[in-house]
C-alpha cells in the first residue's frame, strides 16, 4: 500500500500510533483531530502500560521498552509495577491475581510488608503486602502522545488539528473521502479512532458501534522523593510516581455522560478528589503531608464488555474502527501495530484479535446501556 | 457465566457523594472590604451568610506565595498564628460588624474549589464550595456565591528573581499594613503606574527606604499627583530601562542591575507592574470570564449564582491598558536577559526551554527533540498554553502557576507574534491552593462511596485474561474480583 493515502479520524493515542505505524510502512497518512492531539483521555490518564488481559499484551510489553528509540522522543516510560493491599480482602484478591499471573507465566513476586517498603518507601506498616509485577510499566501520557505525533510528522505524515470531521464520501462500497468543515481529504482507507465520538461518526456510514461515554477523575501531588519503583497501584487506585516525583492517581466511581459528535462539552472534576486523596493517603501514608496541586477529569468510552474494538468493516470495506474501551494509552504501541496490519494486510500479524471484532455484539440488545445502568444522569 | 443486568451500575457515582456539612443562602469568599460589604448586604435581605477568608495563611503557605507573591520577605512574626489572626481583625474592623450582624465568619479557611452540575456532570446533589482549614476539608452548599478574592501581582522573570527578596506590590502592602511583618529595609520598585507609586509611598510611610522606581517606558506612567509626591520625597524614577538582573547572597537580594547598566543596592525588588484579578475559583469551576485589558486581565462574567466583587471583578478602569503595559515589561525583561533565565521557578524551566518546547532536564533530548520548538509547534495550530505546559512543565509546580502563568502566556504571545488575548491561559484546577492529602481527604465519606469504589469501571468482563475467556477461570476471576456488579 506504499504511496496510498490513509486518513485517521482522531488524534488520540490510538489514532496517532496507527498513523505512525502506517507511515513507517510508507503510507501517506493524514490525521484529523477536532482540537489538539491527545487533548482528551489520551493525555489525561494514569499512564499504565500493563494490559495482561489483552491479546495485545505481548506486543505491548515488547514495544514499550523501545518506544523512546523508535519514536525519537522521550515518553518517560518506566518499567514494572507493584500492587499494594491495604485490606484483608484486597490482599486476598491481589494474591489471586498473582497466582493467575504465575499460571500464565507472567513474572510476579508476592512481597511482605518490609519488601514492599523497600521498593515503595512511602508505603507504611498499614499494608498487608504487595505483588511485584516484573513486567508492565508506565509512561507520561501527554509526552507520549506528542511523541507519536512528532514521529508521525517526521515520517512525512500530516496532522490537522482544529479539524473536526463532519462526514464521509462513499463510492463502490468504500469511503473515498473524509470531510471537515473546510476541506475534503481523499483516501484509500480510513481509520476511525475518535473515542467517544465513534458512534456518531460511524452512524453516518450506517454502522452501529456500541460505545458509552463516561467521565473519570484523577489527582496529583507535589513531587515526592523518587522511589525505587514508581508504578505503584493498590487500594483500588491506579497511578504512578512521575519521573519528576509527583504522585498521579485515579480510581473510584465514574459518571456516565452523553457525548455528541463534537465531543465532550466539558470535563469537570468533582469533590471525588477528596475520596481519591483519602485512599492515596492510606496507600502511601508517608506521603500524606504532600500537597495535592491539581485534579482533573477525562472522558472515556466503553464497549459493552469493556474490551477493545479493533475491526475492519466489511461495508464499507476500507474502514478500520478502533476503540480501546477506556484503556488505550498503554496498549497504544500494539494497537497501532494491529490497526496498521488490518489496514494494509486485513489481518493482524502478531496476535489473534478476533475477540476484538464487532461481530461479538451481533445479538446485543438495543437497550444495552439501560440494562447496564450506563446512562447519563438527568 | 451469564451476566444478569439490573439496570443499575453500582460503580457509577450516583448516590455516593458526601453531603455538604452545612448550607448557606450566600457564601462570600474573601473578607476584604468588598467581601464584607457583600456579606452585610446579603445579610440585610435576611439570607444566611457564610464569609470565609484564607488569611491568615500559615507561614509555610506564605513561603509558597499563597495567596500573594511574598517572595520570602516575611519576618518570623508570620509563624505566630495567634498574632496573625489578631492582625487580621485589627486591620479589618468591619469584621466585628459582620459578626455582630449575624454573619458566620471563618478566617484561616480556604475556598479551594466550587462544584456544580453542568455539561459533563449531573451527579452533584447540590452546588458546593470546598473549604479547608489547617485541620481538615469539608463541603458547604450554597444558593449564591460571591467571590471577593482580590488580585495578586504579576511576577517577572529576570536573572536572580528566584531569590528571597523579589516580591509583589500587593504582598509588600499586606506585610506592611496588615501584619507589620516585612523583613526588608531598602526596596527597589519595578513599575511607575499608580500601583507602583502608591506602594512606594506606603513603603516610605512605614519607614522603608525606597531605592528608586524602574520604568520600561519613557516617562512615569501613573497620575501626576502621585508622581509629584514621590519626587517630593526624593525618590527617582529610572525611565527607559528594565531590570536586567538581581544579585544576592545568603539572605537574598543585595542589588539590582538595570538594563541601562546602573546597579542599585537594595534588599528587596518589588514588582509593581500589574495586579491580576484572582479568578482561580471561577476558572476551576469553568465559569465564564473575559479579557478586559483596562481592568487588569481576565475577569469573571457574572452569573445568576456566581458573582465577583472588588479587585477580583477587575481593577478600576482608568483608561490604562494594563495588558499592553505588562507586555512591554515582559518584552523588555526578556530582551535584557539570557535565554537560560529561569521562567518557572518550581520546575526550573528556562525561557529557552519554554520557547523551545523542550522537556525537563531529567529527560533525554535526542536530535529530533532538539529540532522541535514553539515555531514548529505553531505549524500544527495556534499556541495553547496548557499543551505547552504539559510538554515543558512550565506552570506545573507546587505554586500552581501563581508565579509564572501570566508571564508564560505573555512570552508565548510575543514569540508567536500574537496578541495576549490569542493565547488561551493555562487552566486553573481545584484545589486552587496546595492542600495536603490528609487535609483534602474525606475521612467521613458515606459507606456508599466505598461500596461503589472500583479501581476502574467495575466491568467484570474487562480484565479477564484473553486466555481464560470461556474457561472455568473466567467465573473464578469474576467471583473473586467483582462482588456486586451484574451478579
Amino acid at each position: 500500500m506504499s504511496g496510498s493515502e490513509v486518513v485517521i479520524v482522531g488524534g488520540g493515542v490510538t489514532g496517532l500510533s496507527a498513523g505512525w505505524w502506517l507511515a513507517r510502512s510508507g503510507v501517506k497518512v493524514t490525521v484529523l483531530d477536532k482540537f489538539i492531539v491527545g487533548w482528551e483521555a489520551s493525555g489525561r490518564n494514569g499512564g499504565g502500560a500493563s494490559h495482561y488481559s489483552s491479546p495485545l499484551f505481548d506486543e505491548e510489553q515488547r514495544l514499550w521498552l523501545q518506544m523512546d528509540d523508535l519514536l525519537g522522543y522521550p515518553t518517560e516510560h518506566q518499567k514494572e509495577r507493584i500492587l499494594i493491599a491495604m485490606t484483608e480482602r484486597q490482599w486476598e484478591q491481589y494474591r489471586f491475581v498473582a497466582a493467575r499471573h504465575q499460571r500464565l507465566n507472567h513474572p510476579v513476586e508476592v512481597l511482605d510488608v518490609k519488601q514492599v517498603q523497600e521498593m515503595v518507601p512511602l508505603a507504611g506498616d498499614n499494608c498487608f503486602g504487595g505483588v511485584h509485577y516484573k513486567f508492565g510499566g508506565h509512561a507520561n501520557p501527554q509526552r507520549s502522545v506528542q511523541a507519536y505525533a512528532w514521529a508521525l510528522q517526521d515520517l512525512g505524515g500530516t496532522i490537522h488539528q482544529h479539524s473536526p470531521v463532519t462526514g464521509f464520501e462513499t463510492a463502490g462500497g468504500k469511503v473515498t473521502a473524509v470531510k471537515t468543515a473546510t476541506a475534503t481529504y481523499g483516501c484509500d482507507a480510513v481509520v476511525v479512532a475518535a473515542g467517544p465520538q465513534i458512534p456518531q461518526l460511524m452512524a453516518q456510514l450506517g454502522v452501529d458501534i456500541p460505545l458509552a461515554a463516561a467521565r473519570a477523575e484523577m489527582i496529583i501531588t507535589e513531587p515526592a522523593p523518587m522511589m525505587p519503583l514508581g508504578g505503584v497501584d493498590g487500594h483500588k487506585l491506579y497511578g504512578r510516581q512521575t519521573m519528576r516525583g509527583n504522585l498521579a492517581y485515579g480510581g473510584g466511581p465514574h459518571e456516565w455522560i452523553d457525548v455528541d459528535e463534537v465531543g465532550p462539552a466539558a470535563r469537570p472534576s468533582t469533590s471525588l478528589a477528596r475520596n481519591l486523596a483519602r485512599r492515596l493517603a492510606e496507600l502511601l501514608p508517608k506521603a500524606a503531608h504532600l500537597n495535592v496541586i491539581r485534579s482533573w477529569a477525562g472522558v472515556v468510552e466503553n464497549s459493552p464488555d469493556g474490551r477493545p474494538i479493533i475491526d475492519r468493516l466489511t461495508s464499507p470495506d476500507n474502514v478500520v474502527v478502533a476503540s480501546m474501551s477506556g484503556v488505550g494509552f498503554g496498549l497504544s504501541p500494539a494497537s497501532g501495530h494491529a490497526i496498521r496490519d488490518l489496514v494494509i494486510d486485513d489481518k493482524c500479524s502478531f496476535a489473534d484479535i478476533n475477540i476484538l471484532k464487532l461481530s461479538r455484539f451481533a445479538g446485543l440488545e438495543a437497550d444495552w446501556r439501560e440494562r447496564r445502568g450506563w446512562t447519563a444522569l438527568a | 457465566m451469564e451476566l444478569n443486568f439490573t439496570g443499575t451500575d453500582i460503580c457509577a457515582v450516583g448516590g455516593t457523594r458526601s453531603p455538604a456539612e452545612a448550607h448557606y443562602d450566600v457564601v462570600v469568599v474573601g473578607a476584604g472590604p468588598s467581601g464584607i460589604a457583600a456579606a452585610l448586604e446579603a445579610k440585610q435581605t435576611g439570607a444566611s451568610v457564610l464569609l470565609v477568608d484564607e488569611n491568615p495563611v500559615s507561614g509555610a503557605l506564605m513561603g509558597n506565595d499563597v495567596p500573594l507573591y511574598f517572595g520570602g520577605r516575611m519576618t518570623a512574626a508570620t509563624q505566630n498564628s495567634e498574632r496573625m489572626l489578631e492582625a487580621v481583625f485589627m486591620s479589618m474592623p468591619a469584621l466585628e460588624q459582620a459578626m455582630e450582624a449575624g454573619i458566620e465568619l471563618l478566617l484561616g479557611t480556604t475556598a479551594w474549589g466550587v462544584y456544580r452540575n453542568g455539561p459533563g456532570m449531573q451527579s452533584l446533589p447540590e452546588q458546593v464550595v470546598g473549604l479547608a482549614d489547617a485541620e481538615r476539608s469539608w463541603l458547604v452548599g450554597f444558593g449564591r456565591i460571591v467571590l471577593a478574592t482580590g488580585a495578586r501581582d504579576l511576577a517577572l522573570a529576570f536573572p536572580g528573581w528566584n531569590q528571597p527578596g523579589v516580591m509583589g506590590a500587593a504582598a509588600l502592602q499586606m506585610l506592611l499594613t496588615r501584619y507589620a511583618a516585612f523583613d526588608g529595609h531598602r526596596v527597589l520598585i519595578l513599575g511607575s503606574h499608580d500601583l507602583a507609586l502608591e506602594t512606594a509611598l506606603i513603603a516610605i510611610e512605614h519607614g522603608l527606604e525606597v531605592a528608586g522606581l524602574v520604568e520600561v517606558r519613557a516617562t512615569p506612567q501613573g497620575s501626576a499627583g502621585l508622581v509629584a509626591k514621590l519626587a517630593a520625597a526624593g525618590v527617582s524614577v529610572h525611565c527607559n530601562t528594565a531590570v536586567a538582573s538581581a544579585q544576592g547572597g545568603i539572605n537574598g537580594i543585595e542589588a539590582a542591575t538595570l538594563s541601562s547598566g546602573k546597579t542599585i543596592a537594595c534588599d528587596t525588588i518589588c514588582t509593581a507592574v500589574g495586579l491580576i484579578p484572582s479568578i482561580e475559583l471561577v476558572d476551576a469551576m469553568h465559569g465564564p470570564r473575559e479579557l478586559d485589558a483596562m481592568r487588569g486581565g481576565y475577569v469573571p462574567v457574572g452569573e445568576v449564582t456566581v458573582s465577583a466583587v472588588g479587585l477580583c471583578a477587575g481593577l478600576a478602569d482608568s483608561g490604562f491598558d494594563h495588558v499592553e503595559y505588562r507586555m512591554d515589561w515582559v518584552r523588555a525583561v526578556a530582551a535584557s536577559s539570557a535565554p537560560d533565565t529561569i521562567i518557572c521557578q518550581c520546575e526550573e524551566v528556562t525561557r529557552a526551554d519554554l520557547l523551545g518546547v523542550q522537556p525537563p532536564n531529567y529527560l533525554a533530548r535526542p536530535p529530533a527533540m532538539c529540532a522541535r520548538s514553539l515555531e514548529t509547534l505553531l505549524n500544527d495550530g495556534p499556541a495553547n498554553q496548557d499543551q505547552i505546559k504539559r510538554l515543558t512543565r512550565a506552570g506545573m509546580g507546587v505554586c500552581q502557576g501563581r508565579r509564572c502563568r501570566d508571564q508564560v502566556a505573555m512570552l508565548l504571545a510575543l514569540e508567536s507574534g500574537q496578541p495576549f488575548a490569542a493565547i488561551p491561559l493555562a487552566s486553573h484546577r481545584a484545589p486552587v491552593r496546595p492542600l495536603p492529602l490528609k487535609i483534602l481527604a474525606d475521612w467521613n465519606e458515606p459507606a456508599q462511596m466505598e461500596a461503589a469504589w472500583d479501581v476502574w469501571f467495575g466491568i467484570p468482563t474487562q480484565w479477564v485474561p484473553v486466555e481464560d475467556i470461556g474457561t472455568p477461570f473466567e467465573d473464578e476471576h469474576r467471583g473473586m474480583l467483582y462482588t456486586g456488579m451484574y451478579k
